[in-house]
C-alpha cells in the first residue's frame, strides 16, 4: 500500500494506519495526466503507425517507414525544417536587435506616449492575420520580397516584436537604475555600464523573449503561407499539407518536431525567468 | 573667490518642470573637508549631491572641481564616487568583483587589482568575504562593500547619499564613527547627505542645513547647534519649543514684555541682531529648568513661565515633561519627575533662548493674545 504507514500509539503499540485519501487524489492526478498526455500519446502512436483505421483502437501495424519518408533526402521535410530554423534564428536576431534598444529606452527614459508606443507593437496582432498578410504579400510581391527568406523573416519579426519589446521592457524595468549609476559614478562610460551591469542582469528576461520569438516564428502559419510559399516552405506548411491530405503520420512527425523547442522553452522559463520580471510585462 | 576651494558650486539651480528643487545655491568645500548636507526630505539635499555627482543636469549654475568646470561632464569623468542609499551593489558580481570594478575600468593589471581589493577589504573588515555575492551579506557588510567600491578608485571627492539609513540603529552608531575616522585617516574630501542631525554632527567638519532648495545655515556643528541663524535652523537642530514673545530693545538689553503666564524679563542682548517687535522664541527641552511653583524667584536673565504638567516620561538621564503654558505645550527636562497636573514654573536661561524677529503683524492681523493688551513692562532685576 502506498500510503500505509506505521505509527506508534501513546501505549507504544504499533498500529497499521491506512490513509484512504490517496484514492481521490490519484484519480484527479490521473485525469489531469490523461488530458495532457492523452493527445500526446495519440500523436506519438500516429508517428509509428503503418496502418490504423476505424474501428480499431490501436494501430494494426507499427513501423518507422514514415520517419524514413519524412527524413529522406528527396522528402521536403528536411528543407522545411532547415527553412524554419533559419527563419526562426534570423527572426530572433532581428527582433532582439530592435527590442533591446527599444526596451531599454521604454524602461529608462521618460518617453512621452510610452503606453501608446507599447500598444503600437500590438497592432499587427490586433487585426485578423489573413487581412494583414494578404496585403503584406501584395506589397512584398511588388518589392520582390515574396518567396524570399528575408521576406518571411520580416513578417515574423513584426509578429514577434510585441513579445520581444514587452518582455525586454519588463526585463530592463526590473533593474534598478542606480545599479547602472553606481558603475557610471566610478568611471564606466554609458555603454560600458550597460554591457557590464544592465545587460547581464537583463539576460534571463532577454533570453526568455528570444525563445518566445523563436517559438512564435516556428509556429507561424498564415504569414509564412502568403509570403513564403511556394518558394520558401516551412514546417507548419508541411504539417498543413500532410494533415489536409489525410497523411496523419507525416503530420504527427512534423508536430512532434515542433513540440521539442516548446518543451525546451518551458524548462528555460521555469529556470531563469524571475517573477519580478514577469510582473512588469506590459507596464 | 576662495583660493583653497576644492569643490565649488555656484549659483546652482535645478528644476523638474515648473518646480525648482535648487535655487541659486552657493557652496564651497576645501580639500580634505567632510561636509554634511542636512535637511528634511524634499529640501533638495539629495538633488544637490546628485548634481555634484553628475546625475542631475542643472538648469543654471556651475560645479567646479579644483578650478575646472565639470558642469557638463558626464558622471564617469568627474573623478568622484557616489555611495548610494540602496548601496546599489551588483548582484551578479562577487564582493571582490564589485570592489575591483572601478580598477578594472582603469585597465590595471590583475595583480594590482587583487592587491588593491585586498587592501580595501582589510581596511573595511571584509576579509574572507571576497568570493561572496552581495545577497549573502548582512546590511552592514553590504554598506561597507559599497563604501569600499567607491574608495577603491581613490576618488577626488567621496559622495555619500544617506549611507546609514538602511542600517539598524546600533550598527549605525558604530558605522558613523568608522566612516568619520576613515575620512580623517584617508584625508579624502567627502560630502554626506543625511536627515539625522546627530549623524551630521558626529561625522562632519561642517554642517550645511538646507531648506527648500537653499542653504539655511552652514558652520561647524557647534556653531549651528548653539547659534542657529533662523527659527527653521533652531527647530531643525532640536529647539522644538516655540513661543511668540514681544520684545523691545533698549541699550544692549532686550526687554521681554510680560504676558499672562510670564512676568517678562530683561535679557542681555548678547550680540543678537534683533529689532523691537514680535519675536519667535525657541529653546530645547534640555535647556529649560522645571521648578516647583513655590520656588524662589529666578535670577537675572532668566525667563520664567508658569504652567502645569501634562505628561512625564523617562528618557534615560532625565525626565521629559510636557508642560501646559496657556494654549501651548512645551517640553522641558528635569532630573526628577513632577506629578501630572502639578503647577510648575519653567525657566529658560537667556543665553539658551533663540530669538528671531517675526515679520511685523500686518493690519487686521491681531497680535498674539498676551501682547494685544496694554504692554506692561516690569523689570525683575536690572542688569
Amino acid at each position: 500500500m502506498a500510503r500505509a504507514g506505521i505509527a506508534a500509539t501513546p501505549a507504544g503499540r504499533p498500529v497499521l494506519s491506512l490513509d484512504l485519501w490517496w484514492i481521490p487524489r490519484g484519480m484527479v492526478l490521473g485525469l489531469i495526466a490523461f488530458v495532457i498526455f492523452g493527445p500526446l500519446a495519440n500523436l506519438v502512436l500516429w508517428t509509428v503507425a503503418e496502418r490504423w483505421y476505424f474501428p480499431h483502437a490501436l494501430p494494426l501495424d507499427y513501423g518507422f517507414s514514415y520517419w524514413g519518408r519524412v527524413f529522406a533526402a528527396r522528402g521536403n521535410a528536411m528543407d522545411s525544417l532547415a527553412n524554419s530554423l533559419i527563419v526562426a534564428g534570423l527572426t530572433v536576431v532581428v527582433a532582439l536587435a530592435l527590442a533591446i534598444p527599444a526596451g531599454y529606452a521604454l524602461a529608462r527614459l521618460r518617453l512621452p506616449f510610452r503606453a501608446a508606443i507599447l500598444i503600437a507593437f500590438l497592432i499587427p496582432q490586433a487585426f485578423p492575420n489573413l487581412t494583414v498578410y494578404v496585403n503584406v504579400a501584395r506589397l512584398f510581391y511588388q518589392l520582390g520580397l515574396n518567396g524570399t527568406i528575408p521576406g518571411v523573416v520580416l513578417v515574423h519579426v513584426t509578429h514577434g516584436l510585441v513579445y520581444a519589446v514587452w518582455i525586454a521592457t519588463a526585463a530592463f524595468s526590473a533593474i534598478d537604475a542606480e545599479l547602472e549609476e553606481a558603475a557610471r559614478s566610478i568611471g564606466a562610460g554609458a555603454l560600458r555600464a550597460f554591457l557590464d551591469v544592465t545587460l547581464p542582469l537583463a539576460a534571463p528576461g532577454l533570453l526568455a523573449s528570444a525563445i518566445f520569438v523563436f517559438l512564435e516564428s516556428l509556429d507561424e502559419f498564415t504569414g509564412s503561407y502568403f509570403v513564403g510559399a511556394p518558394d520558401v516552405n516551412m514546417l507548419p506548411l508541411l504539417l498543413y499539407t500532410a494533415g489536409a491530405g489525410g497523411n496523419y503520420q507525416v503530420a504527427s512527425i512534423t508536430a512532434l518536431l515542433l513540440l521539442i523547442p516548446s518543451i525546451g522553452f518551458m524548462l528555460v522559463v521555469e529556470r531563469f525567468l524571475k517573477s519580478d520580471v514577469l510582473s512588469k510585462v506590459g507596464r | 573667490m576662495n583660493d583653497d576651494a576644492f569643490l565649488e558650486v555656484s549659483n546652482l539651480s535645478v528644476g523638474y518642470g515648473a518646480t525648482r528643487v535648487l535655487d541659486g545655491l552657493e557652496l564651497t568645500i576645501r580639500k580634505g573637508e567632510f561636509v554634511a548636507l542636512l535637511g528634511a526630505s524634499g529640501c533638495g539635499k539629495t538633488t544637490l549631491l546628485r548634481s555634484i555627482a553628475g546625475f542631475v543636469a542643472p538648469s543654471e549654475g556651475m560645479v567646479a572641481v579644483a578650478g575646472r568646470d565639470v558642469t557638463r561632464l558626464p558622471a564617469d569623468r568627474r573623478g568622484m564616487a557616489l555611495v548610494f542609499q540602496s548601496y546599489a551593489l551588483w548582484p551578479h558580481m562577487s564582493v571582490a568583483k564589485n570592489i575591483g570594478y572601478g580598477l578594472k575600468l582603469k585597465r590595471l593589471s590583475r595583480a594590482v587589482i587583487d592587491r588593491r581589493v585586498a587592501e580595501i577589504e582589510a581596511l573595511l573588515g571584509l576579509e574572507g568575504l571576497g568570493a561572496r555575492k552581495p545577497a549573502a551579506l548582512s546590511g552592514g557588510q553590504r554598506q561597507r562593500v559599497a563604501l569600499g567600491r567607491a574608495l577603491a578608485i581613490d576618488p577626488q571627492i567621496l559622495l555619500l547619499d544617506e549611507p546609514l539609513s538602511n542600517l539598524d540603529a546600533r550598527i549605525r552608531l558604530k558605522v558613523r564613527h568608522e566612516i568619520g575616522a576613515l575620512q580623517k585617516r584617508l584625508g579624502i574630501t567627502a560630502i554626506i547627505v543625511t536627515h539625522d542631525r546627530e549623524e551630521a554632527m558626529a561625522m562632519a567638519d561642517r554642517v550645511v542645513i538646507m531648506d527648500a532648495g537653499r542653504i539655511a545655515q552652514q558652520g561647524t556643528p557647534e556653531e549651528v547647534y548653539n547659534r542657529p541663524a533662523s527659527a527653521f535652523v533652531a527647530a531643525f537642530m532640536g529647539a522644538e519649543n516655540a513661543l511668540t514673545l514681544y520684545g523691545r530693545i533698549a541699550g544692549g538689553t532686550l526687554w521681554i514684555t510680560a504676558g499672562p503666564h510670564d512676568a517678562g524679563a530683561a535679557l542681555p542682548l548678547g550680540g543678537r541682531k534683533l529689532q523691537s517687535g514680535p519675536m519667535e522664541a525657541r529653546f530645547r527641552a534640555e535647556a529649560a529648568e522645571l521648578v516647583a511653583i513655590d520656588a524662589p524667584a529666578p535670577v537675572a536673565g532668566e525667563l520664567e513661565f508658569s504652567g502645569h504638567i501634562e505628561t512625564a516620561s523617562y528618557l534615560g538621564g532625565a525626565w521629559r515633561h510636557s508642560v501646559r503654558v496657556g494654549d501651548e505645550s512645551l517640553f522641558a527636562d528635569a532630573a526628577r519627575s513632577f506629578e501630572v497636573g502639578a503647577p510648575v514654573r519653567l525657566r529658560i536661561p537667556g543665553d539658551k533662548l533663540f530669538l528671531f524677529n517675526l515679520p511685523a503683524p500686518e493690519r487686521g492681523l491681531p497680535l498674539p493674545p498676551h501682547v494685544a493688551h496694554e504692554p506692561t513692562e516690569r523689570l525683575l532685576q536690572a542688569t
